[in-house]
C-alpha cells in the first residue's frame, strides 16, 4: 500500500508536504483506538463500583442513583458485620502469602539452578494446580477434610490458599530468575565469600523483586478468593464469601467502599513496585554510562 | 566445607523442593485421591460412606447432568473464542505499538483485576440490569423494545465470563507477541508480502504458544466456573459447577458430587495433554 505512493521525488512534492492518504491514517489509528476502548471496558465494572460507594441508597437496594454522599465512608468503621469478614480475609492472606512465597521461592530456586532427576515430575506437580478448575479443588479438599473428620476453620482456609499460591509462586519466581547471571555468584566466591555470605549479598538481592511481585500476587489472589474457600471455610466468613451472601438481598454501599479502598491500596502497592524497579534500573545503568 | 557435606551436595534441590512439594502432594494430589475414592463410595454423611466400588454412579451422574455438562464445554468454548477475538488485538497494539507505555498499558489490564471478583460481577448485574443505566437509556431513546433483557439469559453469563477471563488471555498473547523478532515482519515486508501475507504467514504462526496458553488459560476456569452463572444467569444457564457446589454444599450428595468433579477434572486434564502434546511440556510449564 506504502509501496505505490512513497517513491515521491523532491520536484513532485517536497517530503516535510507529504501526508499518507487519509484512509492509511486512520488505519493506523483503529489499534490504539481499540486498545482504549477495551481498557475503558475493562475498567467500567470498577468505574461503577467505586461510584456506587458514594451513592445514598434508601433501602436495602444499592442499584440505581439516589445522590451523592460521603457517610459510607464513614459508617463502614462501625459495621462490624462488614469489617470483621474483611479482618478474617486479611488474615488468611498474609499468612498464606507468607508461606507459600516462602516454599514457592525454594522450589523456583531448586528448578532454575539445579539440573536433578525428578525435575519433570516436579514441572507436572507445579503446573497441575493451575490447570485445575478452583471447584475441583476446593470439592477435593472438602472431601479430605471430612474423610478425616476435621472440622473446618480459617486454618483450612490458609492451608488451601497456599496450595494454590505456590505455584504461582514458583512461576514469577521462575520468570524472574531465568535472565539471572551465575557468573555473579561466582565472582563473589571467587573472592572469598562463603556460600551463605554470597546468598545474602548477592543473589538474594538480585531475586528480591521477584520475590515480591510473586508476594504481591499471592496476595491478590488470596484475598480475591471465593470459590476455593466456599468448600473449605465452614463457619468462618471471609470478605468475598460475606459479599457473596448478601448479594441476593441487596449489597450495601459500604461493600463498595471497602472494594474501592482494595483497589487504591492494590493501585499504590503496584505503583510504588513499579517506580521501585525503574530507580534500580536507573541505578544500574549510571555507573556503566560514566567512565 | 568438610567433605562430607560437600558429598551431600545432590541433596541440596530436594531440601529446597520438600516443604512446597509435601504441601502440593498431601492439600492437592492426595485430596484428589480421597475425592476418587469418595465417588466409588455408598452411604451417607450420617450413616458414614463404605467403599463399594459403585462405578455405576459415573454414567447414572453424567446422564443425569449431561445438559450441564454440555453447555459448559458450550460457554467455555464461546468465551475462549471471544476473549481470542477480543484479546489478540489488545495484545497486539500493546506489544507492537505500545512503545515507552508498554508496561503501563500492560498495569492497566491487570489493575481491574485487583478488585474482588464477585464485586466486579455484582458490578456487571448492575450494569445489565434491565432498568440499568445502559439497557434503560437504550429503551427510553426507543433503541431497544421494552421487554428486552439481558440478565438470567446466556449472553449475560457469557459476557461476565468473557470479562473475568479477558486478562488470562491477553497476558500470554502478549508474551508471545513480544518475543517475536520484528526482523522477520520486516523480511515478509520486503519480499513483497502485503501487511495481511506477513500477518497470517509470519507473526500469527509465531504467536501460537501463546494463543494456546492463552485458549487453556480461559477454558479451564470458565468451564469450572458457578460465579458467573448465580450471579448473572438463571435456572436455565446452570453450569456444572453449580452442580458440583451445590451437591456437596447444599446437598451433601458426596459420591455423586465427587463423580462429578471428577469427570470434569478427567475431561479438562485430556485436553491439557493433548495440549502439552502439541506444544512440548516445557513451554507450557515456563509460562
Amino acid at each position: 500500500m506504502t509501496a505505490t505512493t512513497m517513491p515521491l521525488t523532491a520536484t513532485e512534492a517536497p517530503v516535510a508536504d507529504y501526508r499518507p492518504p487519509l484512509r492509511s491514517r486512520l488505519s493506523r489509528l483503529l489499534l490504539p483506538v481499540y486498545t482504549a476502548l477495551a481498557v475503558a471496558y475493562l475498567f467500567l465494572p470498577i468505574a461503577v463500583m467505586v461510584a456506587f460507594s458514594f451513592n445514598n441508597p434508601r433501602g436495602r437496594q444499592n442499584i440505581t442513583w439516589q445522590g451523592f454522599t460521603l457517610q459510607n465512608y464513614v459508617d463502614v468503621w462501625s459495621r462490624p458485620d462488614i469489617t470483621d469478614p474483611m479482618v478474617q480475609s486479611l488474615i488468611v492472606a498474609v499468612v498464606s502469602t507468607i508461606i507459600a512465597t516462602a516454599l514457592g521461592t525454594l522450589i523456583g530456586l531448586a528448578l532454575t539452578r539445579y539440573r536433578f532427576p525428578g525435575q519433570g515430575t516436579t514441572n507436572i506437580l507445579i503446573f497441575l494446580p493451575m490447570a485445575t478448575p478452583e471447584i475441583i479443588m476446593g470439592a477435593s479438599l472438602l472431601s479430605l477434610w471430612v474423610s478425616l473428620g476435621v472440622s473446618r476453620s480459617l486454618i483450612t482456609i490458609i492451608i488451601a490458599h497456599v496450595m494454590f499460591n505456590i505455584s504461582y509462586v514458583v512461576v514469577t519466581i521462575r520468570a524472574r530468575l531465568q535472565g539471572f547471571d551465575r557468573g555473579l555468584e561466582e565472582a563473589a566466591m571467587d573472592l572469598g565469600a562463603d556460600e551463605w555470605t554470597t546468598f545474602r549479598k548477592v543473589t538474594f538481592p538480585l531475586i528480591f523483586p521477584g520475590i515480591l511481585a510473586a508476594a504481591l500476587l499471592a496476595f491478590a489472589l488470596s484475598i480475591d478468593d471465593y470459590v476455593i474457600t466456599s468448600f473449605v471455610a465452614g463457619k468462618t466468613i471471609t470478605f468475598p464469601l460475606w459479599v457473596f451472601g448478601v448479594s441476593r438481598l441487596g449489597v450495601p454501599p459500604e461493600v463498595n467502599v471497602l472494594g474501592t479502598l482494595i483497589f487504591v491500596v492494590a493501585f499504590l502497592a503496584i505503583a510504588a513496585q513499579v517506580l521501585w524497579q525503574r530507580r534500580q534500573a536507573r541505578r544500574q545503568l549510571v555507573p556503566s554510562r560514566a567512565p | 566445607m568438610s567433605a562430607a557435606i560437600r558429598r551431600l551436595r545432590w541433596a541440596v534441590p530436594y531440601l529446597f523442593l520438600l516443604p512446597g512439594g509435601l504441601w502440593l502432594l498431601v492439600f492437592f494430589v492426595v485430596p484428589m485421591a480421597v475425592m476418587a475414592s469418595i465417588s466409588l463410595q455408598t452411604g451417607s454423611l450420617g450413616t458414614g460412606y463404605t467403599l463399594s466400588w459403585n462405578f455405576g454412579i459415573y454414567p447414572e451422574a453424567i446422564s443425569q447432568f449431561a445438559t450441564q455438562f454440555l453447555r459448559s464445554f458450550e460457554y467455555g468454548f464461546i468465551v475462549t473464542v471471544l476473549t481470542l477475538l477480543i484479546g489478540y488485538p489488545m495484545a497486539y497494539t500493546i506489544a507492537f505499538r505500545g512503545g515507552r507505555i508498554k508496561n503501563i498499558l500492560l498495569l492497566l489490564v491487570i489493575l481491574p483485576f485487583f478488585t474482588s471478583f464477585i464485586i466486579r460481577t455484582l458490578a456487571w448485574k448492575l450494569i445489565l440490569a434491565d432498568q440499568g443505566f445502559v439497557l434503560g437509556t437504550l429503551k427510553g431513546w426507543g433503541i431497544l423494545p421494552g421487554d428486552f433483557g439481558l440478565i438470567a439469559t446466556p449472553i449475560a453469563v457469557i459476557s461476565g465470563l468473557v470479562y473475568n477471563f479477558l486478562p488470562f488471555m491477553v497476558l500470554p498473547l502478549y508474551v508471545a507477541l513480544e518475543k517475536i523478532d520484528h526482523r522477520l515482519v520486516e523480511a515478509a515486508n520486503d519480499l513483497y508480502a502485503s501487511r495481511l501475507q506477513a500477518f497470517l504467514r509470519v507473526t500469527l504462526p509465531l504467536s501460537m504458544p501463546g494463543v494456546f496458553a492463552g485458549s487453556l488459560l480461559t477454558f479451564i476456569p470458565s468451564v469450572g466456573d458457578f460465579v458467573n452463572a448465580t450471579i448473572l444467569g438463571s435456572r436455565d444457564t446452570t453450569m456444572i459447577g453449580n452442580v458440583i457446589q451445590s451437591r456437596f454444599l447444599d446437598f451433601n450428595d458426596f459420591p455423586r458430587a465427587s463423580a462429578l468433579g471428577f469427570v470434569l477434572m478427567a475431561t479438562i486434564l485430556a485436553m491439557v495433554l493433548v495440549y502439552a502434546r502439541l506444544v512440548g511440556s516445557d513451554e507450557l510449564t515456563s509460562g
